[in-house]
This record gives structure tokens, sequence and C-alpha cells, in this order.
């Protein structure tokens, strides 16, 4: 029995359909699933990302056992700054409230089955699964099929949530290969302001494959930044979708980092669904030995008077390859859109290679749009430069590369959070922070 | 200091330098001078190590070494110093970061201890005074928006900090008005001294006013074809190159 096999008679092992709130959504996502499938290299969007794989090899798809992880192992994935923040815990995909901390008002974190059922029903049912509008895939759908064990995040009107939001995706593949996908749908109330971390680890030497779908609402006057910290190992890999709903005048701002080591999928997508929205995204991504990197985004410009702004940078080392298609829809009636985008990469070795693909379709006429990617090597002469100063040819490269991630860096607005970061480049590129 | 003998170089097919010969001695300021085309860059690169160029003939000793045996680090760890006709802007490079990994580059291949950043700090206020230059310049990104004036007084500022015993200056009066010349004139001056010396690379007399050399060099068509006091220099704006290239035609 393959995986996706063993995960349908895991489905069919769930309560029937229509005993919670999330019953019709699931069966839909399910039924989907059954007809697309895991998406193979023959998929538009998946050409040059091959995860089918992944679904021929035994997986365990069950919680860990509730006191599997400890706090020591929790304390090992930390990021800097924790003890100023909320932290949700996901093992294998699954919450664990007992290794979580709430620590700010306003802040509502409670089960998707309940919030399906409570006062925040209709939220749910509006919004739950809104990325699959945006992602016509089976692994998209497979995370809605499973959908009950996921979270809800709620942020009050008007609330300055102060503490940043960690979130910790923990798969313990100490004991066999495992799936987990944690689900999470994010409800920014008007005039909030919230800023969320996200990491991944995979625990011991087993394989781990991570479907992770997080859908973001925001409503007007809110301030969302979302940045996403992608370092696990080569073992480990995962599809990382971020859905993004603007649905009043606001601001979001989003930052990828990626020094995975295996494989990852990046979606982003960012629906500007009222006028004056504003969205900034940006990513950077260190690639070496074998690992991939694919970057899928989409800014959808659905109302008049956006303004998005992108910019992708990537160094690929080793036998790395990267993907980066950016789709930006202008529609019919969102006249005065501005949208900027751009992908950046260096190729540091023969062996790695970058499959970069603007995609812009525009459908207003009073729009300002421009894109552009480039594909190269270390400045030759910047090299020469440096090392006519007396800096070594391998001091000289770092400094380059590390100035090429700075403006990236900067974007990260929590100040632990950018320090870990530079540091986790800087080590990679085996350099000294001066 | 240095000692260039029948040095012939190239890039890809096409010969530049053609039997260059030059000896600098430590105290000394040395022009050279010479049409656009001529050689003069190339001569300033090849010393540098630039990677572009093959030299097919001739030695180079610098301070006792084998100069065209070395890296460019190396070299610059030696004590050769290029002031560049173009500076390379870095983006997301702060001044201060790359001059600091540069001098302690430097001292490494030296065998001295890194500076630490007291004593750091206080080279950099000296130095800084020295070449009129403001700290807000150095906070940013290495030459990024910086204009042509403040590039070359960059330059300076890196030649103070890493007091080498040889620098080259190429061309840096290009593209600067004569305030400009001025200042970076007077930052030059003030490094020098007896143990060290100066090459400057210039189309034009106007530098040699405020670095006054003490022998002239004319470049034409891959050779030094004359030499001289600092006259030289006037003489060469006042009749221009054409004399030159009259008095010495193309040899096929």
């Amino acid at each position: 029995m393959n995986n996706l096999e063993y995960i349908k008679e895991r489905f069919n092992q769930l309560p029937a359909v229509g005993e919670n709130g999330l019953g019709v959504i699931r069966q839909k996502a399910f039924d989907a699933l059954n007809t697309m499938g895991i998406p193979t290299t023959r998929h538009e969007e998946w050409k040059y990302t091959r995860i089918g794989s992944f679904f021929n090899k035994e997986f365990k798809y069950t919680a860990a056992h509730p006191t599997a992880i400890t706090a020591t192992d929790l304390s090992a994935v930390r990021l800097p700054g924790y003890e100023q923040a909320n932290e949700l815990v996901y093992i294998n995909g699954r919450y664990a409230p007992e290794l979580s901390v709430l620590r700010s008002k306003g802040l509502t974190v409670q089960p998707l089955q309940e919030a399906a059922k409570n006062e925040y029903k209709d939220l749910v049912s509006k919004h739950l699964g809104h990325s699959s509008d945006y992602l016509k895939d089976g692994i998209n759908a497979l995370s809605t099929a499973f959908v009950q064990d996921g979270v809800f995040v709620h942020i009050k009107k008007g609330q300055i949530v102060e503490h940043p939001i960690y979130i910790y995706n923990i798969t313990d593949a100490r004991e066999a290969n495992v799936l987990a996908q944690p689900r999470t749908l994010v409800y920014v109330s008007e005039n909030a302001q919230v800023k969320f971390v996200e990491t991944f680890n995979t625990l011991g030497t087993q394989e781990s494959f991570t479907n992770r779908v997080i859908e973001i609402i925001v409503e007007k006057d809110a301030i969302t930044e979302y940045y996403k910290l992608q370092t696990d190992a080569s073992h480990a890999s995962q599809v990382a979708t971020t859905h993004i709903r603007q649905i009043g005048k606001c601001v979001t701002h989003t930052v990828t980092v990626s020094l995975n080591e295996g494989l990852v999928r990046n979606n982003l997508n960012i629906v500007l669904d009222e006028q004056y929205c504003e969205a900034h995204l940006y990513g950077i991504y260190l690639q070496q030995g074998q690992s991939h990197i694919d970057n899928h985004t989409v800014v959808d410009h659905a109302q008049p008077h956006c303004e998005s702004n992108e910019l992708y940078k990537g160094m690929l080392d080793d036998q790395s390859t990267g993907v980066f298609n950016g789709k930006i829809f202008v529609r019919k009636d969102a006249q005065k859109t501005n949208a900027y985008q751009s992908n950046k990469n260096v190729l540091l070795a023969e062996g790695a290679s970058v499959n970069t693909k603007p995609q812009l379709e525009i459908f207003a006429d009073d729009v300002k749009c421009s894109h552009g990617c480039t594909i190269g090597r270390l400045d030759e002469e910047s090299l020469f430069y440096m090392r006519s100063r007396g800096i070594t040819e391998a001091t000289a490269k770092s400094l380059l590369l590390h100035g090429f991630a700075m403006d990236i860096l900067e974007q990260i607005k929590l100040d632990p959070i950018r320090e870990y970061v530079d540091k986790l480049i800087s080590e990679r590129l085996e350099f000294d922070i001066a | 200091m240095l000692s260039i003998n029948n040095l012939h170089a190239r890039i890809d097919e096409k010969k530049i330098l053609k039997g260059i010969n030059l000896e600098i001695k430590p105290g000394e300021v040395h022009a050279i001078m010479g049409p656009n085309g001529s050689g003069k860059s190339t001569l300033a690169s090849v010393l540098a190590g630039r990677e572009d160029y093959e030299v097919t003939q001739g030695t180079v000793e610098f301070a006792g070494k084998d100069l065209l045996e070395l890296s460019p680090e190396e070299r610059a760890g030696e004590g050769l110093f290029l002031a560049f006709q173009y500076p390379v802007e870095i983006p997301g490079l702060s001044t201060t970061n790359f001059i600091k990994t540069a001098v302690n580059e430097v001292r490494k291949y030296r065998g001295e201890e890194a500076l630490d950043a007291v004593a750091f700090l206080k080279l950099m206020k000296e130095k800084m005074a020295m070449v009129n230059i403001d700290q807000s310049l150095l906070s940013r990104s290495l030459n990024e928006g910086f204009s042509g004036g403040e590039k070359k007084r960059n330059e300076v500022f890196q030649m103070a900090m890493l007091q080498p015993k040889l620098a080259i200056l190429d061309e840096t009066d290009s593209g600067l008005d004569i305030d400009a010349i001025r200042i970076v004139a007077n930052g030059v001056n003030k490094l020098r001294n007896k143990d060290n010396a100066v090459l400057v690379v210039t189309h034009y007399q106007r530098l040699l006013d405020y670095i006054v050399p003490d022998f002239v060099h004319v470049l034409y068509n891959g050779r030094i074809v004359k030499s001289g006091p600092k006259e030289l220099a006037l003489e060469l704006e006042e009749r221009g190159y054409d004399f030159i290239k009259n008095e010495f035609k193309v040899e096929a």
C-alpha cells in the first residue's frame, strides 16, 4: 500500500461528514484529492518540483505520543526572543496546547473543530479553504481533507499584539517516517497589529514530509507581518502554503528565508480584495548540496489602487536547484494598480541551476507594473576590487554574498529574528559578522 | 622598491604592453602620462594583478619579491595599493566593515595581530581627519550612490588606512573638478614619506600641479618612449600628445 492509499484509508476512519462544522469542506477536498491526485511534473505549476516519490514511501500519519516531545526538545528549537513571544507548538502537525504559551491579550487560539461551531463559525466557513481557489492541486486538497486537526487564531479588533507569535512546526521522525499537516486559519481583525514567525524542525533521522497550510485573513487598517524561516534538514521536505487575503485596506509584509537542506516548495498567495491594500513580499534563499527551493508566488490585484512590491533573491551552490514563479494578476477593475516584482539569482557552482519565470496577467489599462529577473555569477570586478585591498578571495565572496542578502535581511523588522537570520546566513557563508 | 623589466602583456590576442622598463625607489613620485589607449591603465592593472591580462614576457620585482607570482591580495599584503579609476559599488557592505576586514586581513598576511574595535576606531578617526572624509559616508554601503569625488576620496582614505609602500593612482583625476582634485591630492601628499612611493597614472598634467612628480614617463604604444623631470609634463600639456605620436610612429 503506498502512502496515498494509506492516507485515504485514514480519512475514511475519521468521523463521518456532517458530524462537525468542517464536514462539508473536508469531503469536498477529499473528492478533489481523489480527482487530481498528488501533482506530478506534468502539472504546469509543478514542472520543476517533484514530490510524487514521497508518496510512494511509507509514512506514518499520526499524532506523536503526547509525552514524546519534552521541554528539552522544544528548547533546542526555540527562537531568540521567545521569552517575550507567544509560542504555538505543533507536533507532527497537531497543535500541542500543553507546550504552547499565550501571553497576549486579544489573542484567541482554539481547535478549528471548535471554532467551526462557536461564535467564530461564520468566519471559519467563509474563509477556511480559500487557498484552494488559487492552488488547484491535490496537495492543497490533502491538507483540507484533514483540516479537523487545525487551529484557529483570532486577533481582536484594535488589538496591538506586542509579543510576536512564534509558530514551531516540530516533526518527530525519531522512530518512523512522518507526514505532518499543520493547518492554521488566522483572522486579524480591524485595526489590529501582529507579527508571526514560523519555523520547521524535524527531530531524528527518519524522513519527514510537511504539508503546511496557513490562511491569514486581514481586515481593514490592520498590519500583519509574517516571517517564515526554513532551516530543516536534508531528510525533511515540505510544501508550505501561506495564503493571505486582505479584505480591507490594510498592509501585509512577508519575508521567506530558505536555508533548507531538503526540498521546499513555498506557495505564497496574496489576494488584494479591497481598495488601497498594500503588500510587501520578500524572500532570500541560500541553497547548497542537493537542496531544492521552489517559490511560487501569486499576487492578485482584484481591486483598484492597491500596491504590491516583491523582491526575492537567491544564491545557489553545489548541485542545488531553485525555482521562482511569480504571478501577478491585475483584474479588469483593478485600475491604478502599482505592482513590482524582481527575482535575482547568483549561481555559485557549475552544477547549480535555477528556473525563474515572472508571469504578469494584466486586464486593466491604467496600471504601473514592472518585473525583472536576473541569473548571474559573482561580479569579477567587485571581487578584484576587494582582493586588491588584501581581502582573500574566499572572504571577498562571503562579503559580497552577505551584501547581496542585506536588503532582504533589513526587511525583517523583529530585531532578535533579524540578528538570528543574519547569523545563520553568515554561518552558511562562513563569514564573521564584523 | 619596484623594478619592472621588459614587461609584455596582452588581453586576449591584443598586445598592449610591449616592453616596459621602470625603476621606482622609496620616497619617489613617478608619473606615467600618455594618450588614450597607450597602455597606462593596463600597466596599473597588471601591477595590481587583474586576471584579464596575460603577462607574456618580462619580470616585476616588488620589495624583493616576484610580484607576478603573487595573487592580488598577496600584493596588497606586500604593500601595493591601486586606487581605481572606477571604484566598485558594493551594496549591503558598509565602507567601515569593508576597510576593517581589509586592514585585518593585511595584518594577518604580515603576521600581525588583528586590531580590536578600539584600536581600529582610533586609526580610522586619525585617517579620516587626514583625508577629510566624513563618518556618514563610511557608514553607507561601499561607494553606493557616492559622487565621483566621494569615491576617489574613499580610495585615498583606504590608502591611508592600509599604508602601502607603493600607491598606484589610476586616473584618479578623471571626472573630478578642481576642488575635488585638490582634496584628493592633499590627502595623497599627507601620506607621502621617505619610505613609500607613488605612481600617478594620468592623461592630464593638472593633477601633477598638486602631486608633484620626481619623474615623468611618457607611455606610447605599450612602451615608455620618453622620461624626464616634472617639466616634461608641462611640455606635454602645451604641445599635446601629437608630437609624441609623430616622433614615435607606430612600427608595424
